[in-house]
């Protein structure tokens, strides 16, 4: 379809903010570490280059990343899939507070979760103290970091809801006729899922697989922290090669390397995403789900829900309550412990003591915390929606799916990479934002952007042109139409949108990590240099914090999902 | 003979009667209209039949025996959904072709069936065409090709014509019935157009808030409706309270609009019904009415209009041929009893 040359023009304007920031704030500085690393080297640029790539190490963690990454795909559809089913097309008492508890995890920085998981099952974890106590023994029975099955499960945690929402969310809409059709055709219950429902579903499908494997192929935090050094992907290395060895020849190929990946991963992404719009007569739910009536159905519903809790929400249950225990162990008999009620955890986050890394309370992170969220969700919002309104005006040309993936590209990007990349680019006037406080919420933005755009582009492309064309022929001029009805549609989508922005700058680590200065922490931040120090009282603290962050996740996730009833949008 | 037997069926959902002991039967190679306002359970009903749903009370026989453990993919009927229900990523082949396959037939018959079929609705160049792009109209014959290809033993449409504009629906339902006819296919058809109804159906069945309230042919039907709603669902609108009593051996309806001989031994108050088609623009008939014309409108090959007599506003049908008075004039019309009033008790 080709541009009509006033529409050229508004998508050109539209897109120019967009695509300065990404100039500036993600191009520049991957460029600069790219060309530092690249200079570091003796012998030139290339060689090095070649060199790197002529060793095995880079194939065989590329190797591993795929593997790991399949694997996780795999499990996290296993348990997605059963679960997309049973939101899409049945109705029950819980639905609604299950489906955000289980979007939650999502939303957690990894150290919480290797902190949940710590908490759970850990070798002081609630279900090893438990089996001590229930067996007498000497030993913690279940070792679970540090292990492969570790990283796999944090994944499914993590990942699981991706599954659900996107592939649920468009089931759920799916004309319950085209099943009947089939049946009164003759098929039986599994050849109407097998020729009719599954063929239809499969764009959905494959799309939420693709997020999901795009998620665990730049999965840092649960390789490095749950995963332990066994194990290596390409984000970790990238992390080790840069910050312990100083070797940034190998630490750019394998940001190449890396880059390349999630590039490709993307591309094939948003093409499938937009496949999701396939010409389906489309159900409201009211229609399409109906309540558990058999005791079959009962039995399984059961059996899922259950699994799904375990997984998804125990952690959480286990941190928050690990986070106002006092365990203390017997020094005479060292397998028994006894634990108390106490909110001391909490109320130290408000003391400074002397010998604390920080120079204020841990607790004035929260605050810090919540003012680069603000910062954040503003500046992702301005970006973000002149996106998304080029995307929803300018469908089907290749530049807009070109725009489309390079939107994507920060969500695949090493963290590490990034961080470094700012350190290093952003130090020479009229840049030198180094000293600045908004370098902070300018990362964040960078991550969180690509959220943004998701959220507001379907909002913005479901609104039919004949609603404005009607308030035009009514008298309204440009800007009430957009006052009058773009606003109030997508008002919903805006505040999405928004909730994304916040929550994701609050649980930012990777990059966040690299750039913040010491005397302003971020609460992830703060959350690690106190797991980092030793005794109960830092664990303790640390638990605490990542309670409040989670239960500020929680919140805004309830509040997503209270704004989301009703629209079919991508995840 | 009759091959499908409804006994009994009643269905609700929560606290609402969707069906209320409903029975009737079919006879085989019968075209049946199930004609209704929206929500009286005719959707409903085919979806009992059809097995999707069970009923609360009753049964569904075929040739006498239950259909009550039989799964709906094993009835071997065809249901024929207002939407259409095309599979959007088959093409109109394979959507024909899906249930000679379920059925496992060789490819060959397939085939050979699903062009005789896209011949039949008149498709036979469509088949590769993405179901997708097709009108309205078109999507219609490739679902109607598509549930008849496996020789149903009992056809099913659910309002198929909904979705279409008049000029289309008016062309297809007549198509329709001559493809069921020349296949000597039993069918049951439901709508809330009246029209369609009497066009296509050999027996009506009207139904109204779950219950039966009339069967038969569409000429018995409309000369004679068995009751206020069949004669309000008709259009027959033209409805006045009045008390029959007996006077000298002459049973009597007394009404605002005069006393009427009528047929009928039941005495008490009732509902008197003047047809609307039965009146002559004369002043020798049995009753003569005079009245106001206030309103006419043309209706292709009747003119209907409003007569107020003593203040009630009366609609009659004439034909194009005859020549109306001025508008606000007086008017005089002539109705013969025994074919212009009827009576429904009420009890």
């Amino acid at each position: 379809m080709i541009l009509k040359r006033g529409k050229w023009v508004t998508v050109s304007l539209l897109w120019s903010a967009p695509l300065i920031f990404l100039l500036l704030f993600y191009f520049y500085p991957l460029g600069s570490i790219l060309k530092i690393s690249l200079e570091r080297s003796q012998q030139g640029l290339i060689s090095p280059l070649i060199d790197a790539m002529k060793s095995p190490l880079p194939w065989r963690i590329l190797g591993f990343t795929f593997w790991q990454a399949i694997l996780s795909t795999m499990l996290t559809l296993t348990l997605g899939l059963p679960g997309a089913y049973l939101f899409a097309r049945y109705s029950f008492r819980g639905k609604a507070l299950l489906q955000a508890l289980t979007g939650i995890p999502f939303l957690l920085p990894t150290l919480v979760v290797a902190a949940a998981f710590n908490a759970l099952v850990g070798p002081n974890g609630w279900v090893n103290l438990g089996l001590k106590q229930l067996f007498n023994l000497g030993n913690s029975p279940i070792q679970f970091t540090n292990t492969l099955a570790a990283i796999l499960v944090a994944h499914v945690f993590y990942n699981t809801t991706i599954v659900l929402r996107m592939v649920g969310d468009f089931w759920s809409h799916l004309d319950p006729r085209l099943g009947q059709a089939a049946q009164m055709l003759g098929a039986n219950r599994w050849q109407a899922i097998r020729w009719v429902i599954i063929p239809v579903l499969t764009p959905a499908i494959t799309a939420a697989a693709l997020l999901v494997f795009i998620f665990d192929f730049t999965s840092f935090g649960v390789i490095l922290i749950l995963g332990g050094p066994r194990f290596a992907t390409l984000e970790v290395e990238i992390y080790y090669q840069t910050i312990s060895l100083f070797n940034l020849p190998l630490a750019a190929v394998l940001s190449l390397l890396q880059l390349a990946c999630t590039l490709g991963l993307t591309l094939i992404y948003s093409r499938l995403a937009k496949r999701l719009t396939i010409p389906l007569v489309l159900k409201s739910r009211s229609v399409t789900q109906r309540r558990l009536t058999t005791f079959r159905g009962k039995l399984m519903a059961g059996i899922l829900i259950t699994t799904l809790i375990i997984l998804l929400i125990l952690p959480l249950a286990a941190l928050a309550i690990r986070s106002v225990t006092r365990l203390t162990s017997d020094q005479n008999q060292p397998t028994s412990t006894s634990s108390g009620l106490t909110l001391d955890y909490y109320q130290e986050l408000g003391v400074n003591r002397r010998e604390s890394a920080f120079f204020a309370p841990p607790s004035t992170a929260i605050s810090i915390s919540l003012g680069y969220a603000l910062a954040t969700t503003i500046l992702a919002l301005s970006l973000g929606f002149p996106a998304a309104l080029a995307l929803s005006r300018d469908v089907d040309s290749p530049f807009s799916k070109g725009m489309d993936a390079i939107l994507m590209l920060p969500l695949g990007t090493s963290a590490v990479t990034l961080g470094l990349g700012f350190i290093v680019a952003l130090d020479q006037p009229p840049l030198d934002l180094r000293a600045s406080w908004i370098i902070i919420p300018l990362a964040h933005t960078l991550v969180a952007f690509p959220f943004v755009v998701r959220s507001l582009t379907p909002a913005l492309r479901s609104i039919q042109p004949r609603i404005r064309q009607a308030a035009v022929v009514l008298g309204a001029s440009q800007g009430s139409v957009f006052r009058y009805i773009d606003l109030p549609l997508i008002s919903r989508a805006i505040l999405v949108a928004g909730t994304f922005a916040f929550t994701i700058s609050l649980g930012e680590f990777g990059a966040t990590s690299l750039i913040a200065r010491p005397e302003f922490p971020t609460v992830p931040v703060a959350i690690y240099r106190l797991i980092s120090r030793p005794g109960e009282i830092n664990y303790g603290q640390a638990l605490a914090l990542s309670t409040i962050l989670m239960l500020i996740a929680g919140a805004g996730m309830l509040l997503i999902d209270h704004m989301r009833l009703g629209e079919i949008g991508e995840f | 003979m009759a091959i499908l037997s409804i006994k009994d069926v009643s269905k609700s959902f929560g606290n609402t009667k969707a069906l209320d002991e409903i029975s009737f039967e079919i006879n085989e190679g019968e075209i049946v209209a199930l004609l209704g306002p929206s929500g009286c359970g005719k959707s409903t009903l085919l979806m009992i039949i059809s097995g999707l749903e069970h009923p609360n009370k009753g049964d569904v026989l075929w040739n006498g025996n239950s259909l009550a453990n039989v799964q709906p993919h094993l009835r071997n009927f065809g249901l024929m959904f207002q939407d259409f229900a095309l599979f959007p990523h088959m093409n109109v082949y394979a959507n024909v072709a899906f249930g000679l396959k379920m059925a496992h037939l060789a490819p060959n018959s397939i085939d050979l069936r699903v062009h005789e079929m896209l011949n039949l609705v008149g498709l036979s160049a469509f088949s590769k065409r993405d179901v997708n792009t097709l009108s309205g109209g078109e999507q219609q014959r490739v679902a109607l090709a598509r549930v008849l290809a496996p020789h149903p033993r009992l056809l099913m449409l659910d309002e198929p014509l909904g979705s279409l504009d008049r000029n289309l629906r008016e062309r297809l339902v007549i198509d329709l019935k001559r493809i069921l006819h020349q296949m000597q296919q039993t069918a049951i058809y439901v709508t809330h157009d009246q029209e369609e109804a009497f066009t296509i159906a050999d027996r009506i069945i009207l139904i109204n808030s779950g219950r039966i309230e009339q069967i038969g042919t569409p000429l018995e039907i409309y000369r004679d409706p068995a009751s206020i709603f069949v004669a309000q669902f008709l259009e027959m609108t033209n409805l006045i309270p009045g008390i029959i009593q007996n006077h000298d051996g002459k049973t009597l309806a007394i009404s605002a609009l005069g006393n009427f001989p009528v047929d009928t031994s039941v005495e008490g108050k009732a509902n008197i019904l003047i047809r609307p088609d039965m009146a002559r623009l004369d002043d020798d008939g049995l009753i003569v009415l005079k009245g106001l014309f206030k309103e006419v409108s043309f209706r292709g090959s009747t003119q209907r209009i409003t007569l107020t007599i003593n203040q009630i506003p009366l609609t009659f049908e004439f034909t194009t041929q005859v020549t109306l008075p001025n508008l606000d004039t007086q008017m005089t019309i002539s109705l013969d009893p025994s074919l212009a009033i009827k009576v429904f008790p009420s009890s």
